[in-house]
């Protein structure tokens, strides 16, 4: 087919060409172009989230009788009440954090988001919702976002936690630092003192010759040079000291240093923080203490507890959006490795301090009758009710504030879905 | 060493991890066709890299309690960069790469699986040094290195390590288990687009009943159980057969297992194959600037079927193609975490450097042997260069300075070098390996030698110098191409 999983713009180079960036004249330009304080956090649930263990429709029969060795038991999910079309349903029990956000108004779970002809492919299936575009072709839908913005823009517009770039914040323009760790992100010297500065020196003034006739070094140019004009203000986020504790985990960590970045004010407007493990093909365990799919609620549950509580406690919780996405949820049926297959409609959690919490979208019925319009391939995976794009609509006009058709190539507002 | 539009240095790049001052000696006497050939027939050449590690002159290796390549994963990584930096057969060693990427498997579920020790066996065992006789699936991939690409495709499908890695073990006639067979098609053979989903369901079915079992020794290994394999036909969108057909058709389950063989060998042979594994060999030696004609696509996978899924000619011919040796394939990748770390070692030096001290700065870089982060492989090219991953390699390009700080100074001065900030400047270009540097990096590193005072060529000065001009040049995005 068409996509390549790498597809890499050949031409983008950095619109930086300022020479010598000093920190202080960054932190301006990071105060006015950040006039507002709002963050979004895209949070990826990577490997494909059973949303039918997250979200359980406790009163559907064939849940049970689809599921008769991983179904979490009626008794033991976490009540929430029924979504419009009457159908009760409750969280994984370990996500009790979560419950608490809930009940605060500050959790909603957007339904059987998805679209038609849904890929079953890890790679194509991240790429389509990585850009939005129906071949997974393209640049990142928050990339094209941070394209948007006036330029030059900060080199920390954007933050991304993992270690390498993500489909979803490749852009034209805007090169996002991958920074894992705050405390490792330093520029080291074999030498030290006048030697070390004189080094560093060198260094910065050589990234800033950016290559233009070269975009392939040129791409590693902007690399180095984002890298370097950004060390002191990481720096200081490598200073922070969080009001809640974080769990030992990457997850927990990566959120802890989002935190970190917003108490410092230091004007970054989108993280990106991923966590797998959620292909789940065999063993899947959701009841079981150290199950599998138990630990993966585990780790979701105690990280945005930890920063919901954080960011709470210093007045921070208001200006931020936490929007979630995988590339597929996964089939009703177990299979003989007590686990799922890829499946197709999923569920999208949003997490913030102004949104209109609660469920939104309506629950498939599971039964597997082949005229079941709300499941698809012969009744084995659950059928998309809401397209994903009409979610990430909803972020870019009411939280980004920017023109959603302009960022997705067409309209995709759906009405029904004001969580934020 | 070797300067940027050297054709030795290109071919040792591409075809090795660079070269190291004496491999420059062996091949820079060579025509190009010699030294190809060199590299394509590395069976010649005696596999005795291994007995290098621990003795002196190499490059070091630091583990807890006695050095367990077989057992200690850390320690199997180090063998590894070992022998890219001292291996007398270069090709095998990026070949062995190659394949860990294509087949991508991370031991982490393996281990996680098992057991830390059986999951390194698994991964990077050798038989003769197991008690078992177990062969990890990356020894696998480095005895087929140049084989038969058919014959791998069948090795990872009874492979220990893919069994647990894309669930084969559990794949059995009442639930077929989709992972595998959806992969060997999207990632190993035809590619994506090229395959349906009937085609994944049809191919679990094939591959029921090849799952593991424990032996006698302990160890999980393939076994094919006729009880568990779905014996009714399998019906393909594409030709499996040399007569056309699309059909596995029903069997005993005694003669089950044929199945999997018929399927690997329609899919070996399906010429969509050889113009996947062509793509990924342009990438992989050729460029990544630029999309492969579809000339040398054709001839590619022509070359990999006219030759029964040999790939000792195919490589002979990707390494002999006019695209290979033309000037825009020079310096036309981003050369991969472990590239770079074996290159600078093998350009700045190892002597008294550990292994072990290249483990933390790949992981920061965004790769990890052993452990890639999906079994689509590793995102490569651009993706490479996030922020944080660039600081790494700039900060490995200290680490190694600061370490080779005295012998950096002792054979520049020896050489001569040492006498003016020009010359030494000139010397560390040449000794580093880097695509054509503008003026302006040049005249940066000019202005960099004579921040801090007068040159007087003195000991002091000549460490500081030549460890920060190698840290500079090493971590110049120029040296970050391949």
């Amino acid at each position: 087919m068409l996509v390549t999983r790498r597809t890499f713009f050949k031409s983008g180079v950095a619109a930086f060409t300022v020479t010598f960036a000093a920190p202080d004249f960054l932190s301006d330009l990071a105060r006015a172009q950040g006039s507002s304080k709002r963050n979004l956090v895209v949070l990826n649930l990577s490997g494909g989230n059973d949303a039918l263990s997250m979200l359980i429709p406790y009163n559907d029969s064939s849940y049970y009788s689809r599921r008769p060795t991983i179904a979490i038991p009626a008794g033991q999910v976490i009540q929430i009440g029924t979504d419009s079309s009457n159908v009760a349903l409750g969280l994984h029990p370990r996500l009790t954090g979560m419950k608490q956000i809930f009940d605060a108004g500050r959790l909603a779970l957007i339904q059987r988001t998805g679209y038609e002809n849904q890929s079953r492919s890890h790679f194509l299936g991240t790429d389509i919702w990585s850009t939005g575009s129906a071949n997974g072709a393209g640049l990142g839908w928050v990339g094209r976002y941070l394209d948007s913005l006036p330029s030059p823009t900060d080199p920390l517009v954007g933050w991304n936690t993992s270690g390498s770039l993500p489909h979803v914040l490749q852009a034209n323009k805007v090169s996002v630092p991958a920074i894992s760790n705050p405390a490792t992100y330093s520029f080291n010297s074999p030498n030290a003192g006048a030697e070390a500065t004189a080094e560093r020196n060198a260094a910065v003034r050589i990234s800033s010759h950016v290559p233009v006739n070269r975009p392939e070094l040129a791409f590693v140019y902007s690399s180095s040079q984002a890298a370097l004009a950004t060390l002191d203000r990481v720096a200081t986020v490598a200073a922070y000291t969080p009001s809640t504790t974080y769990p030992n985990t990457g997850f927990g960590q990566a959120m802890r240093a989002v935190a970190g970045a917003m108490s410092k004010g230091i004007g970054t407007k989108v993280f990106y923080v991923t966590t797998g493990g959620f292909d789940t093909h065999s063993a899947q365990n959701p009841n079981a203490t150290n199950g599998a799919y138990y630990n993966l609620m585990a780790t979701l549950n105690d990280g945005l507890l930890a920063f919901y509580n954080d960011l709470k406690n210093q007045g921070l919780f208001e200006d931020t959006l936490i929007l979630t996405f995988s590339e597929f949820g996964r089939r009703i049926g177990e299979n003989g490795s007590a686990g799922t297959d890829h499946g197709a409609a999923t569920v999208m959690l949003a997490v913030g301090g102004r949104v209109s919490g609660g469920l939104y979208g309506t629950a498939a019925s599971l039964s597997n009758d082949p005229n079941n319009p709300t499941l698809e391939n012969g009744a084995a995976d659950v059928h998309f009710e809401t397209d994903f794009r009409s979610v990430y609509a909803q972020v870019i006009e009411n939280w980004l504030g920017a023109n959603s058709a302009g960022i997705l190539g067409a309209n995709y507002k759906k009405s029904g879905l004001e969580f934020i | 060493m070797a300067g940027s539009s050297s054709q030795i240095g290109h071919l040792l790049r591409r075809a090795g991890f660079g070269g190291r001052p004496d491999e420059y000696s062996t091949y820079g006497s060579m025509s190009t066709t010699q030294a190809v050939d060199a590299l394509v027939n590395f069976d010649t050449v005696p596999d005795t890299v291994d007995s290098l590690i621990g003795t002196s002159g190499y490059l070091g290796t630091t583990s807890n309690g006695a050095f367990s390549p077989n057992t200690v994963i850390n320690d199997a990584r180090q063998r590894w960069v070992f022998r890219m930096v001292h291996t007398n057969r270069p090709l095998q060693e990026k070949m062995t790469l190659f394949w860990h990427n294509h087949f991508a498997t991370a031991y982490s579920k393996v281990s996680g699986s098992t057991s830390a020790i059986d999951g390194t066996r698994y991964m990077a065992a050798k038989p003769g040094e197991d008690t078992a006789k177990v062969r990890g699936q990356v020894e696998m991939f480095r005895d087929y290195a140049l084989g038969n690409f058919r014959d791998i495709l069948m090795n990872v499908a009874k492979d220990t390590a893919m069994l647990y890695w894309l669930d084969g073990r559990t794949n059995t006639k009442a639930k077929p288990q989709e992972n595998f067979a959806r992969e060997i098609m999207e990632l190993f053979t035809v590619g994506v687009g090229n395959y349906t989903e009937p085609d994944v369901y049809a191919g679990a079915r094939v591959f029921t009943g090849w799952n593991l079992a424990r032996s006698a020794d302990a160890i999980q290994q393939f076994v094919y159980v006729p009880a568990q394999h779905d014996t009714e036909a399998k019906t393909f969108s594409f030709p499996l057969y040399a007569n056309g057909s699309k059909t596995i058709g029903a069997r005993a389950a005694s003669a089950g297992m044929q199945d999997g063989e018929d399927f690997i060998n329609g899919l070996a042979g399906n010429p969509l194959t050889g113009r996947y594994l062509a793509g990924k060999l342009w990438k992989f030696f050729v460029s990544e600037f630029r999309s492969a004609p579809e000339s040398w696509i054709s001839r590619i996978a022509n070359t990999y079927l006219a030759n029964r899924y040999e790939m000792r000619p195919v490589i002979r011919e990707v390494l002999t193609s006019a695209e290979f040796w033309e000037p825009a394939s020079y310096w036309a990748r981003y050369s991969w975490p472990i590239e770079f770390v074996v290159r600078s070692l093998k350009e700045v030096g190892w002597a008294g450097f550990s292994a072990a001290t290249t483990l933390a700065p790949l992981s920061n870089m965004g790769q990890i042997l052993f452990e890639p982060p999906d079994v689509a492989g590793w995102d490569a090219g651009q993706t490479w260069f996030a922020t944080g991953a660039t600081l790494a390699r700039m900060n490995f390009a200290s680490t190694l300075a600061a370490n080779q700080k005295f012998n950096l100074a002792t054979t520049a001065k020896n050489a001569g070098m040492g006498k003016s900030a020009d010359s030494l400047q000139a010397y560390f270009i040449e000794q580093l390996s880097t695509a054509p540097l503008d003026s302006s990096v040049t005249s940066e590193l000019a202005n960099y030698l004579r921040a801090t005072g007068a040159w007087t060529g003195s000991d002091a000065q000549l460490q500081a110098k030549s460890s920060g001009l190698v840290h500079l040049i090493a971590g110049l995005p120029e040296y970050q191409l391949c």
